[in-house]
């Protein structure tokens, strides 16, 4: 384990964002450090993954500013913001029929030549990312025989192959089984610990609460509660945030908060 | 299979040479009058006329069209991420006919008036802008109409495009009613898709500018593959998608206006080459580029070995662009059945 740098690497400092007359984002603050993982949770249409894309510097806001390690990621050239960010995206797009080598070879992309001609170093990066992964013996496989859990962590493989300091993940656990949630989770969980800053848009509370460090909470676009799980995630909050009643508990084990809806 | 990508590379392009030779070869054997090939490389007339003077400059220059078409189409797929992207069923080769027309129609108007500035104007080089230009404002239109709240739909791109085909088809009838007869019956012949005997001025332009567009197009591969995710995902790796998107359109633009005022309309060659060699060599568009330009070459000599060979016995011979359409068209559809995802027909 890295020693955490004392800074931030994210730094999401007053930020809004409009799409057409509505305001997805006002007035948003928020950090992230090395070794970190942050999740971002909220209700849909909360703003979450509109900050996601803010911090990869795919929109620029209309007024604050985001920096990731002294960058703006919108303004800096792409290959520059690509070796200091990596985003598994929502729904990751399975195009044309590569392998799983070949499609986590092209997260070396921001660090190869026009050509993309692999180094032994790109290679080295392909093959730790498989192994952290568990896609060793999938290697060779076409994405498009793949199920929808293995096609997840490929894209996440490629996110780590790419060597990037934050590791961003737009809702990393949509449409998987609880198995590949948490193998999900644990990977992401493994390279926070392992140095990365990771900051995800979650949907799962529990798994959120179980998992992160940190958690920070949007509502209509503005940061309503950041902090520990624990002190976070309040029957009170929870049920004003998203409007429903809640039971909340602890995991006796862990400490960490669990969430239930009253249905 | 545990061949490196650069012995991978290697093998296709040796094929891809082989395969071109072996085509070319064919295509200069082969005629409506037998010659002896031993005669016509000692020199000898009429075998050597024949074989230099007519067969090798037309295989040439099929092989040519070929080789940009194959390339285009490989790259617009990648680019709309569509495997039924292709220079004509795009309105691209019909944008570069229209620009060609409207240069030759030009110099016609120019010659009643000046008839040197006409002649000038109805030269290659001018038709090739014509057609160059007409193609980079059909691919500007099809990707830009293709757009639906900012993000490109593959199908409504197609879509875009054959209804600019329509256009185009339209407009040129116009033209052709316009214009003289004898004007409007060149102008036939040409938009047709015919492979016929160009002068060496024409097909050295042609041959540049193809060499070039084909090669940006190679030497962009690694970045189309990279496109093929998706804008946010290509830039999230670090390509700039607007500059790496604006440099293929270009690329392609350019190689489809070339082939075009060589050949005219040759449809289909961008559809078939690049489906049939991404089944041998995968989808990696380093292997795919380059193999794809070179079996496309090859292709459009044996097309047009086979339509002035097949007509013999009626005395006739249609434009390669005919065999080209009869093999391509049931081809589309054949792959639009079989498309839901692009992934499957890749």
């Amino acid at each position: 384990m890295t020693a955490p740098a004392p800074g931030p690497i994210v730094e999401v400092r007053g930020a809004s964002f409009a799409y057409g007359a509505r305001n997805a984002l006002e007035d948003v603050s928020f950090t992230a450090r090395a070794g970190e993982f942050v999740g971002l949770l909220g209700p849909n249409g909360a703003g979450k993954s509109t900050l996601a894309r803010l911090v990869a510097g795919l929109a620029a806001p209309s007024s604050g500013t985001v920096r990731l390690a002294g960058l703006d990621p919108h303004a800096a050239p792409r290959r520059e913001v690509a070796r200091v960010c990596a985003l598994v995206p929502q729904e990751p797009h399975v195009g044309w029929p590569f392998t799983v080598r070949e499609a986590v070879m092209m997260g070396r992309t921001p660090r190869q030549g026009l050509l993309a001609v692999a180094t032994r170093l790109d290679h080295g990066a392909v093959q730790g990312a498989l192994e952290a992964c568990d896609l060793v013996h999938l290697a060779s496989r076409r994405l498009d025989a793949l199920s929808g859990g293995e096609r997840r962590r490929v894209f996440f493989a490629r996110a780590l192959a790419q060597e990037a300091r934050v590791l961003l993940l737009d809702e990393p656990t949509a449409f998987l089984d609880l198995g590949h949630q948490v193998a999900v989770m644990r990977m992401a969980q493994l390279a926070a610990r392992g140095g990365l800053c990771v900051v995800a848009v979650l949907h799962d509370l529990n798994l959120a609460a179980a998992a992160c460090d940190r958690l920070v909470v949007l509502s209509g676009g503005r940061v309503v509660a950041e902090g520990r799980p624990a002190d976070v995630l309040t029957d009170a909050r929870v049920s004003e945030v998203w409007g429903v009643p809640v039971w909340r508990g602890e995991n006796g084990a862990t400490g960490k908060p669990i969430v239930l809806p009253k249905v | 299979m545990t061949v490196s990508p650069a012995a991978r590379l290697a093998l296709a392009l040796a094929a891809g040479v082989v395969a071109v030779a072996l085509a070319v070869a064919l295509s200069c054997a082969l005629g409506a009058q037998p010659i002896s090939i031993s005669a016509a490389l000692a020199g000898r007339d009429p075998d050597a006329a024949i074989l230099l003077g007519l067969r090798l400059p037309r295989a040439v220059l099929a092989a040519l069209v070929g080789c940009a078409l194959a390339a285009a189409g490989t790259a617009l797929q990648a680019l709309l991420r569509n495997p039924l992207a292709e220079p004509f069923v795009l309105g691209v080769s019909g944008g570069a006919a229209l620009g060609g027309s409207i240069v030759l129609v030009a110099a016609a108007g120019l010659a009643h008036v000046a008839g040197g500035a006409g002649e000038a104007l109805a030269a290659a080089p001018p038709v090739a802008a014509g057609a160059v230009l007409g193609a980079l404002a059909s691919t500007a239109l099809v990707f830009g109409l293709g757009r639906v709240a900012g993000r490109l739909v593959p199908e409504a791109a197609l879509l875009v495009g054959i209804v600019f085909n329509a256009f185009v088809a339209g407009v040129i009838t116009l033209i052709k009613l316009l214009v003289p007869p004898e004007q409007a019956s060149r102008l036939m012949y040409w938009l047709v898709g015919a492979v016929g005997y160009e002068t060496s001025g024409t097909l050295a332009v042609g041959a540049v500018l193809i060499a070039l567009s084909v090669g940006a197009l190679v030497a962009l591969s690694a970045r189309l593959n990279v496109l093929t995710l998706g804008d946010e995902e290509a830039a999230s790796l670090g390509v700039d998608v607007k500059r790496a998107r604006a440099a293929v359109f270009f690329a392609a633009s350019a190689a489809t206006g070339a082939a075009v005022a060589l050949a005219g309309m040759v449809g289909f060659v961008g559809l078939i080459v690049p489906h049939l060699v991404r089944r041998v060599v995968g989808p990696d568009h380093r292997l795919l580029v380059p193999a794809s330009a070179l079996f496309g070459a090859a292709f459009l000599v044996l097309a047009d070995a086979l339509a002035r060979l097949a007509f013999l016995p009626l005395g006739t011979e249609p434009p390669v662009g005919a065999v080209t359409a009869f093999l391509g068209g049931p081809f589309f559809l054949w792959l639009l059945r079989r498309t839901e995802r692009p992934s499957e027909a890749a």
